[in-house]
């Protein structure tokens, strides 16, 4: 996956000489997961920029740099060091379209790696997307498969909106039969899809828990379950059709995310799947999901993290009639 | 006890720095003067140019009759709230004056008389004030940047603009506009140091008029002055009386003249005074005395230039009336314009959030929309 975002990257810069990368350590060093590696190299250093190291001040000046009629793409460190610039992202980049009637859109791309799983120190693997889908301006995406780490970064780049861009970083090292050469094509954001299909209940999920989720499905053949998959690949907005004609087809639905449940993404998932399929649901709508608890210490991430069973658990429950 | 005395504090621990480190800058030059520079009342003011400074005194006293105006509308509820700039009028037009066409503004939320100086109609100037949208006008057409509310945040956008500017070869000076207690925040720090990291074509002017709605400046900062803080990022720092408005124009004409030639960001401070409260919401004399703002009376930005310019000559009674009657227009016009009911179309809420409506938000303003035609039907 970390090869796709790259070349997505690079080649989007190939094409649009408007396309600027910038962040901490993304030149030289290509990025602490080497996500913009060569980068520099190919276009220079005014292309791809180490930046001082103040999250506010990348974000902030990036958006004077979209104001003139650039494409930044903004690298921020880690998932929890995006933090210091949330002034900027919510007061600024989420509005700046409203805020000017439409004059002034912000084409910026935040991407920010995220979510656990790695065994990664404190502050290096929140699961921050329930702040971003929280804020009306921000589109959020999130890729769960090589292709869409492509498709959708260039779609992401290509955006006159701000977009989120959640990198799994569990799934960075993901590897897949794509071929740079020819990337495939993906159906862009806004779009989920069903990445596996089943008959008795619909897991929905995106970015590090798809895998999990494709598993768990696996797994849950043994116990007569045949499990679709969605992958939402985009929180904002938000494919509500595609969801919503899974689950009046499979009459259940499980929400899966490594967020804490409270507030997180699938609270507001299960709320819009009761509204439309309550007469097509057989069991209410579960959630598996992270604890509501700060991201723990790595000797405790497995403990945290929605595993196998845990969803195989919640798939029991789904036998509502007991 | 001194260094020398603590335990272990030997000569074997004292070293010399290692051969590669060397301080990067002669600080002094970048070292602001003890006094705020200034121009008139002085024997610089020989050189005044008479044509600029007639000019001056229009705009100035169009500045004062702008915030009359502005101050009357807000106690007529056509305003929501109004901050002054009176006796910060030299701070606002100079800004504004020495940008070409080209370069960009980015103002604070104070600044709207900067917004207007630089030629936009007062009434788009204070559509955010009235409530009737966020910004009144296109950012890019005048190349103002959306007056910022929250405070310092405007600056790392005017950064950015510059910079990318420059690296599309365009001849573009962005000038940001802070005030003293919005150096406080982290945003000016980060905003200065990617500045003078990039020699990006800025000029950050600070216009330190004494008071963050009322914490005094020796609350905010311990430094000398707010100048000084450009020595630590790199940048000159200048200290300039913000009431003179010879002064500013001169000073804030160096800074952008310097950015535009390459030569990189500079940091002004204008010592001024808020002669008015925070804004019309807000009691100043819970914080300040009658004596202090007396004071600041006998330097008014006003009768300091028409003061210099009838005694030298440039300036007579006709041309002050002229001026007057200049800002009377203004004010009219703007009286009309605000005493116009603003038309606000409540489908707009959902018309700029997005390049492309989300399915949510039409399922949202079709909600609404049926709501006001069940009201229409009422
Ligand atoms: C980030 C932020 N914090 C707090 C406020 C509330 N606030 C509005 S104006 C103000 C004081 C600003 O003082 P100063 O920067 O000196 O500017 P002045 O009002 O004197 O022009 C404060 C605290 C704000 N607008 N933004």
């Amino acid at each position: 996956m970390a090869q796709a975002l790259t070349r997505a990257m690079r080649d989007a810069m190939a094409e649009d000489p408007t396309v600027h990368v910038m962040g901490e350590d993304v030149g030289t060093l290509g990025g602490v997961f080497r996500i913009t590696d060569g980068l520099a190299k190919e276009f220079g250093e005014d292309r791809c920029t180490d930046t001082p190291l103040a999250e506010a001040g990348i974000l902030g000046t990036a958006v004077g740099m979209a104001m003139y009629g650039l494409r930044p793409v903004v690298e921020m460190q880690f998932d929890a060091f995006a933090y210091p610039a949330f002034e900027q992202l919510i007061s600024h980049v989420a509005k700046m379209r409203n805020r000017t009637r439409g004059a002034m859109p912000l084409p910026i791309t935040i991407r920010v790696p995220y979510g656990g799983g790695i065994g990664g120190v404190e502050h290096h693997c929140d699961s921050s997307e329930a702040y971003y889908v929280a804020t009306p301006g921000l589109t959020v995406v999130t890729p769960a498969t090589v292709e869409d780490a492509y498709g959708l970064l260039r779609a992401s780049i290509a955006s006159d909106d701000p977009v989120v861009f959640l990198e799994p970083k569990r799934l960075y090292w993901s590897k897949a039969d794509w071929s740079p050469e020819a990337p495939a094509a993906v159906p862009g954001i806004g779009k989920a899809l069903v990445r596996r299909t089943g008959t008795s209940a619909t897991l929905i999920t995106y970015g590090p828990s798809l895998p999990v989720c494709l598993e768990a499905a696996e797994a849950a053949r043994e116990e007569g379950w045949d499990l679709e998959v969605v992958d939402l690949r985009s929180l904002v907005p938000f494919d509500e059709d595609t969801v919503v004609e899974s689950v009046r087809r499979t009459g259940r639905a499980v929400v899966v995310h490594e967020a804490g449940g409270f507030g997180g993404p699938g609270a507001e998932i299960a709320a819009r799947v009761t509204e439309r399929c309550f007469h097509h649901l057989e069991a209410p709508v579960l959630r598996v999901t992270g604890f509501d608890i700060p991201y723990p210490p790595p000797m405790l991430e497995k403990y945290h993290l929605p595993g196998v069973e845990r969803i195989l658990d919640a798939v029991a429950r789904l036998q509502w009639e007991n | 006890m001194t260094v020398q005395e603590l335990p272990g504090a030997g000569a074997s621990h004292r070293s010399t720095p290692p051969p590669a480190w060397r301080p990067r800058t002669d600080a002094a030059p970048l070292l602001p003067d003890a006094e705020p520079y200034r121009v008139l009342g002085t024997e610089a003011a020989d050189r005044l140019d008479p044509a600029l400074m007639r000019r001056c005194y229009a705009e100035l006293v169009r500045g004062r009759r702008y915030n009359a105006q502005a101050t009357a509308l807000t106690k007529q509820g056509r305003l929501a709230v109004y901050p002054s700039t009176v006796g910060q009028e030299a701070c606002e037009i100079a800004a504004a004056m020495v940008l070409e066409e080209q370069d960009w503004l980015f103002p604070s939320y104070r600044d709207t008389l900067a917004a207007v100086a630089r030629g936009l109609d007062p009434v788009q100037a204070l559509t955010l004030l009235r409530g009737d949208w966020h910004t009144g006008y296109d950012p890019r057409e005048h190349r103002i940047a959306p007056l910022s509310t929250p405070l310092a945040t405007q600056l790392p956008h005017a950064v950015g603009l510059a910079h990318a500017a420059r690296l599309r070869g365009d001849d573009v000076v962005a000038l940001a506009m802070v005030g003293d207690g919005g150096t406080s925040e982290g945003d000016f720090h980060e905003a200065l140091n990617f500045a003078a990291v990039w020699q990006a074509p800025v000029v950050f002017l600070v216009q330190n008029n004494g008071f963050a709605i009322s914490v005094p400046l020796a609350k905010q900062t311990a430094a000398p002055t707010l100048a000084h803080k450009g020595v630590g990022y790199g940048m000159p720092g200048r200290l300039v009386d913000g009431n003179d408005i010879a002064a500013m124009h001169e000073v804030l004409s160096e800074a952008v003249r310097r950015a535009r030639a390459g030569g990189g960001p500079t940091l002004i401070e204008a010592v001024t005074y808020r002669m008015e409260a925070h804004t019309n919401a807000d009691d100043a004399t819970r914080y300040r005395g009658d004596a202090e703002v007396e004071a600041w009376k006998a330097h008014d930005p006003i009768d300091l230039l028409e003061r210099e310019l009838t005694a030298r000559g440039i300036l007579d009674e006709a041309g002050i009336t002229a001026a007057r009657d200049e800002a009377e227009a203004m004010a009219a016009s703007l009286r009309d314009g605000m005493n116009a009911d603003p038309v606000v179309d409540p489908m707009d809420l959902f018309a700029h959030v997005y390049a492309e409506q989300t399915d949510r938000l039409r399922e949202q303003a079709a909600m609404l929309r049926a709501e006001l035609e069940a009201e229409d039907q009422a």
